[in-house]
């Protein structure tokens, strides 16, 4: 058990070193394999505003004339060590990981991501248990009672979930919870050490709009799982002995089914850390997913790669954490 | 009074195509300490009687529109009538079953110790510790090497045989009165079939526990079972001890079951003689005796007794019941040539009068032949020869 966990480790550093490497070519390799020169690429990561002495200066920050290895080694040494910037009259030092300075606020690209962390932090994560929960409890009970109203009706409204877009569902409870009746007045992020009430408050209207879509998703997962599961040998053994239904259904039924259920949680949340763009500006939450939005909107170039290889790094987290755990609850998998 | 009682057990699934008939009218019983081996071809009744005994046609979705009809009487408690909380009680632990395929019977994510505890604990308040002992114990007693190292080990790490053996561990753990094992051996080798029937017969010897097993191999069931029960379309078509049923059996489908058989003792003359034609739906159960349209002797009953009445449970010996129209004397008489011994005997004999008979002919044609003198003759002499 404990290689196993170390092999995965060591393939997750390997997954993100390659992970690194394949963002670093589509932004600096490709172009320059379909025929764009230096300055030509510059062009593009300059910003807004691409006057010929800001895209001489990038060509010269970014140092695109130098060999692609030496350009990629420059860009690992700054995510590991920090790197130094000489911008013509002074030498800055931008700590590490340094993804580089955005060019809509002239700072570090990586505190300010680590200052909008937290926010999406809490939403993925409490819509995540309330998904995960919400949706496997409909989910188990509609299989035990296949066919009767209460399946039909949760199936039913959990199709309604899974089709209806979420700024649709988001902009539909705010109005309704938000504005016409103020249950959940003025919707703005509150952090968790301030005021933990009404950061969970604020928090109410985004999480069961993010976890509507998800729950119906996984209490239809969880009930095919079940469906199947519960017609398996080891079931009617399990009854054969004389466990309790519940027992049975729990024990041995539902922790059968729960696997692949998991697995499929662990790339949800990793994808939704990456920053939950939607619901986020649905509700005006100052996350990494507004962050996203607004760089690529100003064409921020830097404050881009650093999102897109944090998103990577927690999507490639996530399916190791995923697999470790899956080989905790089935013992068949631990090779 | 018997351990186990079964009076006209009827069990029926309401199906989208009809009401399938599995068990029409089974009756039999079952004294401690004895094997009754359940023979029967696929779709003959013989799970779907042992999954109404253990009760677990209950326990599947409300809708599933299963009815079981009857008395099963467990130590003079009638099952069909008891409540399900009362008959899960007994599962378990007053009757145990253990399943075809041990690999699939098995929960892949949990120990075979901690579901062999898990099988005590449920009937017996005692601690994680005490019942793991009890697991490390039973298994060491079906014979699985090791226990105290193998019973952390999950069952896809052990073989066939020896998940098999866990299986009967896990079964055996609250000392069960009656244990039913469903196709035990049919997911094993040969050479660890002979095993795991013996590990059955000496801990039914051991527990003085009474023993169905319930299979379609012939061999199985005359090596372990002291009764032998025949069903056909759900209904009983012969039930005696191994000795009544094996060396004088009284139903067409017994013969034909046991005239199927391939054996080493007789010389191979012919092919392999199976029953014509297959087994019926349970749906459309044939009018009058469900085996009439493979049985060859209706016309030796006379009329269309066969296809118009259904056969009652005769008793043609002491304990040996038969449900086929034929009068006894006619069974003896049909059962006396069909035994592969007289079989092999009579065509023996046969053969040879029909070669004493074919010389003498030919002996007569050649002196014929002689006193004519023709060439063409000649050819024929030597062909008849």
């Amino acid at each position: 058990m404990i290689t196993f966990i170390v092999r995965r480790l060591i393939a997750t550093v390997f997954l993100l070193i390659v992970v690194s490497m394949i963002t670093f070519a589509i932004f600096f390799l490709i172009p320059r394999l379909a025929g764009q020169n230096t300055y030509q690429l510059a062009t593009e990561y300059v910003g807004r505003n691409p006057t010929r002495a800001a895209v001489l200066q990038l060509e010269a920050k970014l140092g695109l004339d130098h060999p692609i290895w030496v350009q990629y080694g420059n860009f690992l040494k700054g995510i590991v060590f920090g790197a130094h910037y000489n911008s013509g009259t002074s030498i800055t030092y931008c700590p590490p990981p340094c993804f580089g300075y955005s060019f809509r606020t002239q700072q570090p690209v990586w505190p300010q991501m680590v200052s909008d962390l937290p926010v999406t932090l809490s939403l993925a994560i409490g819509a995540a248990v309330i998904w995960l929960v919400g949706g496997v409890a409909i989910g188990v009970i509609s299989a035990l009672k296949r066919g009767t109203l209460f399946d039909r009706f949760s199936m039913g409204i959990a199709l309604a979930g899974v089709s209806l877009p979420i700024f649709f569902t988001g902009l539909i409870s705010l109005e309704l919870f938000s504005y016409k009746w103020p249950i959940f007045p003025n919707v703005t992020y509150v952090p968790i050490l301030t005021n933990p009430a009404l950061w969970a408050r604020n928090l109410v209207l985004p999480w069961v709009t993010l976890a509507f879509l998800y729950a119906a998703l996984y209490a239809r997962l969880t009930r095919a799982g079940m469906l199947e599961t519960m017609s398996e040998d080891f079931i009617r053994t399990a009854r054969a002995k004389g466990l309790r239904e519940r027992n049975v259904v729990v024990r041995h039924g539902l922790r059968a089914a729960l696997t692949p259920i998991l697995t499929i949680f662990g790339m949800d949340l990793g994808l939704l850390l990456g920053g939950a763009i939607l619901t986020e500006t649905t509700f005006s939450l100052p996350g990494l997913g507004q962050f996203t939005l607004l760089a690529i909107q100003n064409q921020d170039f830097p404050e881009i790669m650093g999102v897109v290889l944090l998103a990577a790094f927690f999507i490639v987290i996530a399916n190791m954490l995923v697999d470790i755990l899956y080989a905790v609850i089935d013992p068949r998998v631990r090779v | 009074m018997a351990m186990l009682e079964v009076r006209d057990l009827h069990v029926q699934f309401r199906t989208d195509d009809g009401l399938v008939k599995a068990v029409d009218g089974l009756s039999f019983d079952l004294e401690r300490g004895r094997t009754l081996g359940i023979v029967g071809e696929s779709g003959s009744g013989k799970s779907v009687t042992s999954l109404a005994i253990m009760g677990l046609h209950r326990s599947s979705d409300k809708g599933s529109g299963t009815e079981v009809t009857g008395q099963i009487r467990l130590d003079d408690e009638d099952l069909v009538s008891s409540s399900a909380e009362r008959v899960r009680q007994l599962r378990g632990s007053k009757m145990a079953m253990i399943f075809q395929d041990p690999l699939s019977a098995l929960h892949p994510y949990y120990s075979v110790g901690a579901q062999i505890s898990e099988a005590y604990r449920v009937h017996n308040k005692v601690s994680k510790q005490v019942a793991r002992k009890r697991a490390i114990d039973l298994l060491g007693r079906v014979g699985i090497p090791q226990p105290t190292v193998r019973v952390d080990d999950y069952p896809h790490q052990f073989s066939g045989g020896m998940r098999q053996r866990a299986m009967i561990a896990m079964a055996l753990s609250c000392d069960p009165e009656l244990l039913i094992a469903d196709e035990p051996t049919t997911a094993l080798d040969v050479t660890v079939q002979a095993q795991i029937l013996d590990l059955i017969v000496d801990l039914q010897a051991e527990f003085g526990s009474a023993v169905i097993i319930i299979t379609h191999d012939l061999g199985v069931v005359a090596e372990v079972a002291d009764d032998v029960l025949v069903m056909y379309a759900g209904r009983v078509a012969e039930h005696g001890s191994g000795g009544d049923v094996f060396l004088q059996p009284g139903h067409p489908y017994t013969w034909g079951l046991l005239g199927s058989m391939p054996r080493l003792d007789v010389a191979r003359l012919e092919r392999l003689r199976p029953i014509r034609g297959t087994p019926p739906s349970l749906i459309h159960v044939p009018s009058g005796c469900p085996f009439h349209p493979r049985c060859n002797y209706p016309p030796q009953v006379g009329g269309d007794r066969c296809s118009t009445e259904i056969p009652v449970l005769m008793e043609t010996g002491p304990g040996h019941r038969v449900a086929c129209h034929l009068m006894l004397a006619k069974q003896q008489e049909i059962w006396a040539k069909l035994a592969p011994g007289a079989a092999a005997a009579e065509a023996a004999a046969a053969e040879e009068t029909a070669a004493t008979e074919e010389t003498a002919a030919a002996e007569a044609a050649a002196e014929e032949t002689a006193a004519s003198a023709q060439p063409g003759e000649d050819v024929t002499e030597v062909e008849a020869t």
